[in-house]
C-alpha cells in the first residue's frame, strides 16, 4: 500500500478532512486496473509531461498522494500537478500537504507540484490542458447551496481577527459538502467545463459520486456526448444491497 | 506561484476564455520570490513541449526578466553531447529501471549529458521563479486578480460571473 500524505497541519474547523471518499480516491487511482490504464495512457516518452489538475483539493490529501506517487501511477515522475479550491484556506493548507508530499527525502521519484489557486472549479484552467481531472465534488443532497455572493466575506481572516468565526467555518464547510438538488448541481457544472479543459485525446477524469446523484443517469448523460467519450465505474465502496453507496466514475475521450 | 503555472491558467470569465488575448495573464506590480527547487534535466525535457513559447518570453519581459531565445530551444539544446563515451548509441546504454516497475524508465534515464546552461536557465524561469504578491491581468477584460502569499485568487465578484 502507498504511503497516504501528512494532513496533520489542516485545520479541519473550514477545511474538508479526508474521509472515506477521499480514501477510495486513493485506493482507485492506485489500484491495478487504473495504474495500468493511467501507464498505457501516458507512455513515455509520448506523451509530454501529464498535467494532472484536482478541482476542490481540500485538505490536499488526494493531489498529495498522485503527485508523491507518480513513478508508480502513471510509470513517470515528470507529472505536473495542479489544484483548485473555493475556500482559500484550503488553497494554503493544500498547498503545505503537496509541498510536505513531494519534498518527503522517504518519497522515490515524485511528481511535480505546481500550485493551488483560489478559483470556482475549473474556471481559470486553459481549454485543452488537462490530462487527468480529479473532482471530489460536494454531493451531499442540500435545499439550498451555499451562498457565494456572501464567499467574498467569509473567504479571508476578518481584518485584526486572529481565527475564522463559527459562520465563516460553517459557510467554508459546506462549500466541501453542499450540493443542491440530487447533490449533482455544482458536479454538473464540472461536468459541463470538463469538454473545453480536458485534453482533446489524451483527456481523463474521475468523478466521486454517491447513490443519491443517481449515478446511472449520470452515466447516460456523459454517454450522449458522443462516441469519442466514455464512462465506467471503476471503483465503490460501502456496498448495501446491491447498491454502492460511493462510486467513481472514470469519464475518457476515445480516439476516432 | 509558479510561472509554470501560467503556462495553464487563462481569465476566469467564460466570454475571455475563447479569446487570445486572455492568455497569458499579464503580471502587474509583481514582486518575485526565487524559491530554489532541484534540478530535474529529463522533467524540464518533457515539459518544454507543453510551454507556450511567445507566452513565456512575455511574461519574462513583463517581469523584467532576461529576454528569452525568440524560439524554444531544441531538445538537443538542453544536453552536452555525453563525453565519457559518445560512440554508444543511446539506445545501447543501460537504463536504471526500478524492481516491479516495468515501464518507470521510460523517461529516458542515462541517455543524456550534462544539463546545459540553458536547460538550467529554463528550470529557473519555471520553477524556481514565483509571484509572491502583485496582480495579473486579463488582456481581454482588463480585471486584474490579486495573487497573495504565492495563491492567486480567481474567484470573480457576482457581477462579473
Amino acid at each position: 500500500m502507498l504511503p497516504t500524505p501528512s494532513t496533520s497541519h489542516v485545520s479541519f474547523d473550514n477545511v474538508y478532512e479526508p474521509a472515506e471518499d477521499s480514501f477510495l480516491l486513493l485506493d482507485t487511482l492506485s489500484s491495478p486496473a487504473e495504474t495500468a490504464f493511467l501507464h498505457s495512457r501516458f507512455h513515455p516518452p509520448e506523451p509530454p509531461s501529464p498535467l494532472v489538475l484536482e478541482v476542490g483539493t481540500g485538505s490536499g490529501v488526494v493531489l498529495a498522494f498522485v503527485a508523491a506517487n507518480a513513478s508508480t501511477i502513471f510509470g513517470r515522475s515528470d507529472v505536473v500537478a495542479l489544484g483548485t479550491d473555493i475556500n482559500g484556506f484550503a488553497c494554503r493548507a493544500s498547498t503545505t500537504t503537496l509541498q510536505t508530499a513531494v519534498t518527503d527525502p522517504g518519497t522515490s521519484k515524485p511528481g511535480h507540484f505546481l500550485d493551488v489557486v483560489n478559483a470556482d472549479l475549473a474556471s481559470p484552467i486553459r481549454s485543452g490542458s488537462v490530462d487527468v481531472l480529479i473532482f471530489n465534488p460536494p454531493y451531499v443532497p442540500t435545499p439550498d447551496l451555499p451562498d457565494l455572493v456572501a464567499h467574498e466575506n467569509y473567504n479571508t481572516l476578518s481584518p485584526g481577527a486572529k481565527s475564522t468565526s463559527f459562520e465563516q467555518d460553517s459557510h467554508l464547510l459546506a462549500l466541501s459538502y453542499a450540493g443542491g438538488a440530487d447533490g449533482m448541481e455544482i458536479t454538473n457544472k464540472l461536468l459541463a467545463q470538463l469538454p473545453d479543459i480536458l485534453h482533446p485525446e489524451r483527456g481523463v477524469a474521475f468523478i466521486l459520486l454517491c447513490a443519491q446523484n443517481k449515478p446511472n443517469e449520470v452515466k447516460e448523460h456523459i454517454m450522449s456526448w458522443g462516441k469519442s467519450w466514455a464512462v465506467e465505474t471503476v471503483g465503490s465502496s460501502g456496498k448495501k444491497a446491491g447498491w454502492e453507496k460511493l462510486q467513481i466514475l472514470r469519464i475518457w475521450r476515445i480516439g476516432p | 506561484m509558479k510561472l509554470l503555472t501560467l503556462n495553464f491558467l487563462t481569465c476566469a470569465r467564460k466570454a475571455c476564455k475563447s479569446t487570445t488575448l486572455a492568455f497569458p495573464l499579464r503580471p502587474k506590480d509583481a514582486e518575485l520570490e526565487i524559491v530554489e527547487a532541484d534540478l530535474e534535466p529529463l522533467f524540464i525535457r518533457n515539459i518544454l513541449p507543453r510551454v507556450e513559447w511567445e507566452a513565456l518570453r512575455t511574461l519574462c519581459q513583463d517581469l523584467g526578466l532576461p529576454q528569452l531565445p525568440p524560439a524554444a530551444p531544441e531538445p538537443a539544446a538542453l544536453f552536452a553531447p555525453n563525453p565519457s563515451d559518445p560512440s554508444i548509441p543511446s539506445d545501447k546504454l543501460v537504463r536504471p529501471g526500478k524492481e516491479g516497475e516495468g515501464e518507470g524508465e521510460g523517461e529516458g534515464e542515462g541517455e543524456e549529458g550534462a544539463p546545459t546552461q540553458t536547460l538550467k536557465d529554463l528550470h529557473h524561469v519555471l520553477l524556481e521563479t514565483t509571484i509572491r504578491e502583485g496582480k495579473l491581468v486579463c488582456g481581454n477584460c482588463g480585471h486584474a486578480y490579486a495573487v497573495k502569499e504565492g495563491i492567486a485568487n480567481f474567484l470573480l465578484p457576482s457581477h462579473l460571473v
